[in-house]
């Protein structure tokens, strides 16, 4: 059986390089792809638009309705993730563990045991062991809002350079990850707790929507952010470049919000009380 | 576009995508496919789709590592087959 996947995959993988022989070269001017649709997205973007990048007005205007499902498609996958692991959590813990915060010392506390500690000084720990480390606690803590900053940037300037609320939303969803990692989870849950981050996804997906159905509602089509030019104080072109920012902040919600939610899913089985 | 680099990235991404898939230890495959991912984000880097790039690195190279280590840490490191 693993002999003749083998052969089959050969076979397949042969086919395949075979046919990329055909393909025109890299870069020709030439080709299908390059002689319709390509050179009027670049020459007119600039006078349509106002936005520089053209990967970003053909993302999100002239093919916003792709951008909008390809945001309702990871808005789902993080539906899954949750009615796949989610459970609710048990009312008493097993065996828990504490760390004195200034000598380092960790007491275990039998199950059913209760112990009144006071909670300054004490913080729980996971009952896998992680190691508690000074120097990435630490580093974390001061690179995390930097990361943050990158990812507010990479979200609105978009526009000019590359990025978009796609990349900007991971940037964003992996700061709060990397609090998770470095810290514990409970940390990052205290900072983005789970109904904020389920309510991030749909929020985002809203604000697209409802950008597109604030247009039709103003007598234009779906995503045409002309509309928008009659509710600001802006011309049509400049109107289409608000609209695309508007609809990357949408995208930049969901996106971090749904990094971040399958993470706390996967990260702590569902259960939400301890993980990586 | 620098062709000794690009055969060189192009033989590290093979060799990447081979070892994901014969290692054993299951975290070693996930840290090879990020090591994929990035690999595949230079070439898109190279061939001056940025956007591309970007996103592969962040998503494929960044987040869907961690997302698979999680994974990993709750299961088993050992494959079956």
């Amino acid at each position: 059986m693993k002999t003749l996947g083998l052969i089959i995959v050969g076979l397949v993988g042969a086919v395949l390089v075979s046919a990329t022989v055909n393909f025109p070269p890299f870069g020709d001017p030439e080709s299908p792809a390059s002689l319709h649709v390509s050179p009027r997205y670049l020459e007119k973007t600039l006078e349509e638009t106002a936005v520089p990048n053209a990967v970003t007005s053909v993302l999100a205007d002239y093919r916003g309705f792709d951008t909008m499902f390809e945001t309702t498609v990871i808005f789902c996958a993080g539906v899954a993730c949750f009615l796949l692991l989610r459970v609710p959590r048990r009312r008493l813990p097993r065996p828990r563990q504490y760390r004195h915060r200034l000598t380092g010392l960790t007491f275990r506390i039998k199950e059913g045991g209760e112990v009144f500690l006071p909670l300054r000084e004490f913080e729980p720990v996971d009952s896998i062991w992680t190691p508690h480390d000074f120097i990435i606690e630490k580093v974390c803590r001061y690179l995390i809002p930097f990361i943050q900053l990158f990812g507010l940037y990479v979200i609105a300037h978009g526009h000019h350079s590359p990025g978009g609320g796609f990349q900007g939303g991971v940037i964003l969803g992996a700061s709060i990850i990397l609090l998770s990692v470095s810290h514990s989870l409970r940390t990052a849950l205290k900072r983005m707790g789970e109904k904020i981050s389920a309510l991030f996804s749909p929020v985002g997906v809203f604000i697209f929507a409802g950008t597109g159905v604030l247009c039709l509602g103003l007598g234009y089509r779906f995503l045409d952010y002309q509309a928008l030019a009659t509710l600001l104080p802006v011309g049509p072109i400049m109107a289409r470049s608000y609209g695309i920012l508007l609809v990357e902040v949408g995208v930049g919600m969901a996106v971090m919000g749904t990094m971040v939610w399958i993470f706390k899913n996967l990260a702590s089985r569902g259960r939400y009380d301890e993980g990586l | 576009m620098i062709w000794q680099l690009d055969l060189l990235i192009l033989t590290l991404v093979v060799f990447c995508g081979i070892g994901a898939i014969m290692i054993r230890d299951l975290l070693g495959a996930a840290i090879l496919f990020g090591a994929y991912s990035f690999m595949m984000c230079l070439l898109w880097a190279i061939m001056g789709a940025v956007d591309v790039a970007f996103t592969e690195a962040s998503v494929g190279a960044g987040v869907s590592t961690v997302f698979f280590i999680a994974a990993v840490y709750h299961t088993t490191r050992r494959t079956k087959d």
